[in-house]
Parts: C-alpha cells; sequence; structure tokens
C-alpha cells in the first residue's frame, strides 16, 4: 500500500468531490478514506488514497489533480503521508 | 488513521508559518583528492563533486514534491580544504585555484553554496593553513559561492590568538575586495571555537575528518511555526511555554528527520545527522526575535532577553532530540542579525547592541552572526571582537562564532544591502576603546581548567 494524502481547500461549489473522485476513478485509485468539513466558511476536504498498482508516477498524478482543482477553482494537493505520520505519530 | 485537522495544522505550518528544511547538505572528503600537483587536486576535487552530488538538487526537489514541503538549499560541504591543499598549494595562488575549481564544481551541479574553504587551526597553524588563510580574501572575491570557515579555538586546546589577529587582517581586506558588492565576501566567511563537525549550515559547513566518505546532513528550520504556536498560550505560565515549544520542535525535527531519511535513501548515502537550528529568513514571519517578543518582550534586546532566548535554545533542544536519532551540527536558535527582520528593527529602533548580542550568544546555538559594522574599523578591533566570542565558546563548551561585515565608505545609521537569504543590515556602532597591545602579542590562550577531564 502506498498511501497519499489528497487535500482540497477552497470556496465551495457543487461537484467537487464528485471531480475529485471522477479523476481518481478514472485512474484506479482506491480511496480509503474520506473526511470533509468547512473550516472558516471554506470547503476543507481530505482524502487518503491508495496509489500502490497505478502506473503513473506520483508527480504526474499530483500535476494532473492540482490541474483538476484549478479547473474548478479551488486547491488541490497531494502529498505522501508519511510527513504527517512523521510528525503527529510518536 | 489521521485525521483532517492534524492534515491541516501541517499544511497550515507550510503554508502560513513558512515551515521548511532549510537545507539538505551533502558532506563530501576529500581527502584522496590530495596530489603533490596542484592542477591534479583542482581536477580531482571537481570530479569527486561533480560525480557524488550530481542529482543532489533533483533528488531535493523531489521529495520537495512529495511531501509539499519546500527545501530551500541543496548545498556540499567538504572536507577543510587546508588538510585537502596541503601537499601541492605553495602559494596563496594555489590555493584560490582550489577555490575556482570548487565554485566550477558547484555551478555544474547547481548547488547554491560549497563550504569547506576551510583550516582547523585550534591550537597551531601549518603554513598550509596559513596560506589558505591568507588566500581567503582573493578565494571570496575572485568566486561566487564559496563559502569559507576558520575554528581558531577550542575548549580542549584553547585560542590560537596568533590566527585571531591574522583573521582581523583578512575579514577587513576580504570587505575591501568585494567592496563593490556591498562586502559579500565577509557574508560568506566565518570563524569557530568548537566548530561542529557535521554542520550542514553556511557559511560554517565543512566535512570534518572524522566523517566517512559521504554523509547527508539536514538543516530544518521553524521560526514561523514556533511563534504562531506560542501566539496561542499568551499569558500562561512557564511551563506551558516550554511544552508548546518543545511539542512544536518535535514535530519541525520529524519533519527534517523524513527529509534526511529519504534523501539518503534515494541518493544512497548514509545519513549522518539533522540539524534542528531554529534559522530564521528575512521574510516576515520567519523570525526569531519575533519569538522572543511573543515570550513577552517589547523588543529584541530588552532586558529578559537572553533569558527568554536561553529557554528557547533549551526547549527547542529537548523537543528535538526526541524527534531523531542522530541530533548534531549546530542545533538551537540562530540570531543573525541581517536575515532576521525582527532582529533588524530592534538594532534600527535602539534596542539591540553588539554587546547585548555578545550576551546572547553565551545561551544560543551559535555567535555573532551577519553584523554590519563601520568600515573604518580597525582589524584589532575585529580581532578583539572575535576573540570575546572564542572565550564564551571556550569557556562554556559551546560552539560560538563570528560571521561580521566591516562595510567599506559605510559608517552607523547607513544600511548595507546582501540580498535573498541574507537580506539586509543597518551598520551597527562598534566600542571605540582600542585593544592592539592585547591583540598585538604573539601566541594562544591556554586551555581552561575544565578541558583537563582525562
Amino acid at each position: 500500500m502506498e498511501k497519499v494524502i489528497i487535500t482540497v481547500v477552497g470556496k465551495d461549489t457543487v461537484g467537487i468531490i464528485a471531480r475529485v473522485c471522477t479523476y481518481l476513478a478514472d485512474n484506479h485509485i482506491n480511496i480509503l478514506d474520506i473526511s470533509q468539513t468547512i473550516v472558516d466558511g471554506y470547503f476543507n476536504m481530505m482524502m487518503v488514497v491508495d496509489i500502490a498498482g497505478v502506473d503513473k508516477k506520483f508527480d504526474d498524478i499530483a500535476n494532473e489533480i492540482d490541474s483538476v482543482g484549478q479547473d474548478i477553482g479551488v486547491i488541490i494537493r497531494a502529498q505522501k503521508e508519511e510527513i504527517f505520520d512523521m510528525m503527529h505519530r510518536v | 488513521m489521521l485525521n483532517i485537522y492534524e492534515v491541516n495544522e501541517t499544511n497550515n505550518m507550510i503554508e502560513k508559518d513558512n515551515l521548511d528544511v532549510r537545507t539538505i547538505t551533502l558532506g563530501l572528503s576529500l581527502l584522496d583528492c590530495m596530489d603533490s600537483d596542484i592542477d591534479k587536486v583542482c581536477d580531482k576535487i571537481y570530479d569527486r563533486i561533480t560525480t557524488k552530488a550530481a542529482r543532489l538538487v533533483e533528488t531535493g526537489e523531489e521529495i520537495s514534491r512529495e511531501f509539499g514541503i519546500p527545501i530551500v538549499n541543496k548545498r556540499i560541504s567538504v572536507t577543510p580544504i587546508g588538510i585537502v591543499g596541503s601537499a601541492a598549494a605553495k602559494s596563496t595562488d594555489d590555493f584560490v585555484k582550489i577555490a575556482k575549481a570548487m565554485d566550477r564544481a558547484r555551478s555544474e551541479v547547481g548547488v547554491n553554496f560549497i563550504g569547506g574553504y576551510s583550516a582547523l587551526v585550534s591550537k597551531g597553524m601549518t603554513t598550509a593553513d596559513e596560506l589558505l588563510i591568507r588566500s581567503i580574501p582573493d578565494a571570496l572575491s575572485q568566486t561566487d559561492l564559496v563559502c569559507s570557515s576558520v575554528n581558531l579555538g577550542s575548549t580542549r586546546t584553547g585560542i590560537n590568538m596568533d590566527a585571531v589577529r591574522l583573521m582581523g587582517e583578512v575579514i577587513l581586506d576580504t570587505a575591501r575586495k568585494t567592496k563593490d558588492q556591498d562586502c559579500l565576501g565577509c557574508a560568506k566567511l566565518v570563524v569557530f571555537c568548537n566548530a561542529p563537525d557535521d554542520n550542514p549550515f553556511m557559511a560554517g559547513a565543512f566535512h570534518g575528518v572524522t566523517e566517512s566518505d559521504a554523509i547527508i546532513n539536514v538543516g530544518v528550520s521553524g521560526p514561523g511555526v514556533v511563534k504562531y504556536a506560542l501566539s496561542k498560550v499568551r499569558g500562561e505560565d512557564f511551563e506551558t511555554l516550554c511544552e508548546t515549544i518543545k511539542k512544536t520542535a518535535f514535530k519541525v525535527t520529524r519533519v527534517g528527520q523524513l527529509v534526511a531519511r529519504e534523501a539518503s535513501r534515494m541518493l544512497d548515502v548514509p545519513f549522518g545527522i539533522v540539524d534542528l537550528s531554529l534559522a530564521p529568513t528575512p521574510a516576515i514571519g520567519d523570525s526569531v526575535a519575533d519569538i522572543l517578543c511573543e515570550i513577552g518582550l517589547e523588543k529584541a534586546g530588552a532586558p529578559g532577553t537572553t533569558a527568554a532566548l536561553a529557554l528557547l535554545n533549551d526547549q527547542v533542544k529537548k523537543g528535538g532530540v526526541m524527534a531523531s536519532s542522530y541530533v548534531g551540527g549546530l542545533s538551537g536558535a540562530f540570531i543573525p542579525v541581517s536575515e532576521d527582520q525582527g532582529m533588524i528593527d530592534a538594532v534600527e529602533a535602539g534596542a539591540l547592541t553588539i554587546e547585548k548580542l555578545e550576551a546572547m550568544t553565551c545561551v544560543c546555538s551559535v555567535g555573532l552572526d551577519m553584523i554590519a559594522i563601520p568600515g573604518d574599523t580597525k582589524a584589532t578591533t575585529i580581532s578583539g571582537i572575535i576573540a570575546d566570542e572564542m572565550a564564551i565558546g571556550m569557556v562554556n563548551q559551546k560552539t560560538t562564532a563570528v560571521r561580521i561585515i566591516p562595510v567599506i565608505g559605510k559608517g552607523v545609521g547607513d544600511r548595507v544591502e546582501f540580498g535573498g537569504l541574507l537580506g539586509y543590515a543597518p551598520i551597527m556602532p562598534v566600542n571605540q576603546f582600542s585593544c592592539d597591545d592585547f591583540i598585538n602579542r604573539k601566541g594562544r590562550i591556554p586551555a581552561p581548567i575544565h578541558s583537563f577531564k582525562n
């Protein structure tokens, strides 16, 4: 398993989750967990996904999902899980 | 499983509070580049650096993208050139040739500084060491991004006052030779007492002779993150204050440990240490002085500053040591003036003087750093400032350093611009009384009594 954290931050609008999930499904990326909340009026979503077995390089996925974000006017970021694990788990 | 608040906390640290990894520094041994022919030495050094560090920048950028954390600098440190060049260099010009070879190799691999144009002379100078020191003004004025350091003393050996006297002249000469660039040469030159072998930060990085062929050392940063965390506990007691700094330092250092591990794996070079320093930059909010203000001072330099800095430095270390198995380098809080907007403001407001900074260096991780002084300051006065700082390091068994810039043609009230991470600095007044007769004595100051531990 190769876990990647995808975060989406921006102004709430119709279809954000749908667009992100469509991209992930098209690329055979499995979603392990989703949580979503509104912070200070902004849409905030975090997804834990597994990119093991996906042909594309991490860099390509990160760039493509960033462009999906630009299309809908939100910031989408993909980061490997270790940075969060290292910081928040002893 | 991670939750959204933890993920947001990390990303806010990166985006809003300037959390970054300040440097991945590849330490390279050049001991086997020694030769009696100077051109061969230069060729071997160039080949070693361009081969071993070929993928350093690319790897740093890849790690940065994977974790979404900026890695600001990729750098190289090498074995002190005073040793590497000793068999071949017969003149200062020979040493300058080596500096140029280092700079060419640096440019080829794309790193933004190479350190190790250094001499370790804490007890005495070899002929080669002295030649290297005398070549520093030319080397730094004829290369772009080579950094130089000289270790002038240690708790074990005492202080080499002949070298201290010489460095006063060398610093002034370096300033004169780079006066067209606002005396930038002096920003690339630092003198130490108790210099560590594994410091990843410039200008003082060199690859110690106790190190292996190659090593990855990582320097973390994060003053903005500490300041933000402290802004949430205003008015709370000291225990809460200390706990907050410790927890934040832990989180910041963990990121450094992760980056160091990944870089080591990807480059197939052993991991050395994480240096858990709070290293400020001129960016707003990335300031150690601002942390001191957040702790409760009106300006850095106010009464209480030394105590606040001592507390900060200690808690950073306590939080950081648990986050990484190998902590080293300088590790603590840096207090450069020109690289820290809060320090600059404090100097301009009249709150912070060189004397107060000297007191602060007793309890922080390094020393008098990036301080601009009038260009007409005497060489002996610079040596006197250095000697004071070396004595603090020697007696307190800690690393101290001096990176001071006499700005030719400028005086108190003027400003000097270095640009980029080096920032800008107001020229600070220097005590005008003479120490000529003290500095002009020959020889060295003996090691202190507490060095005899055998």
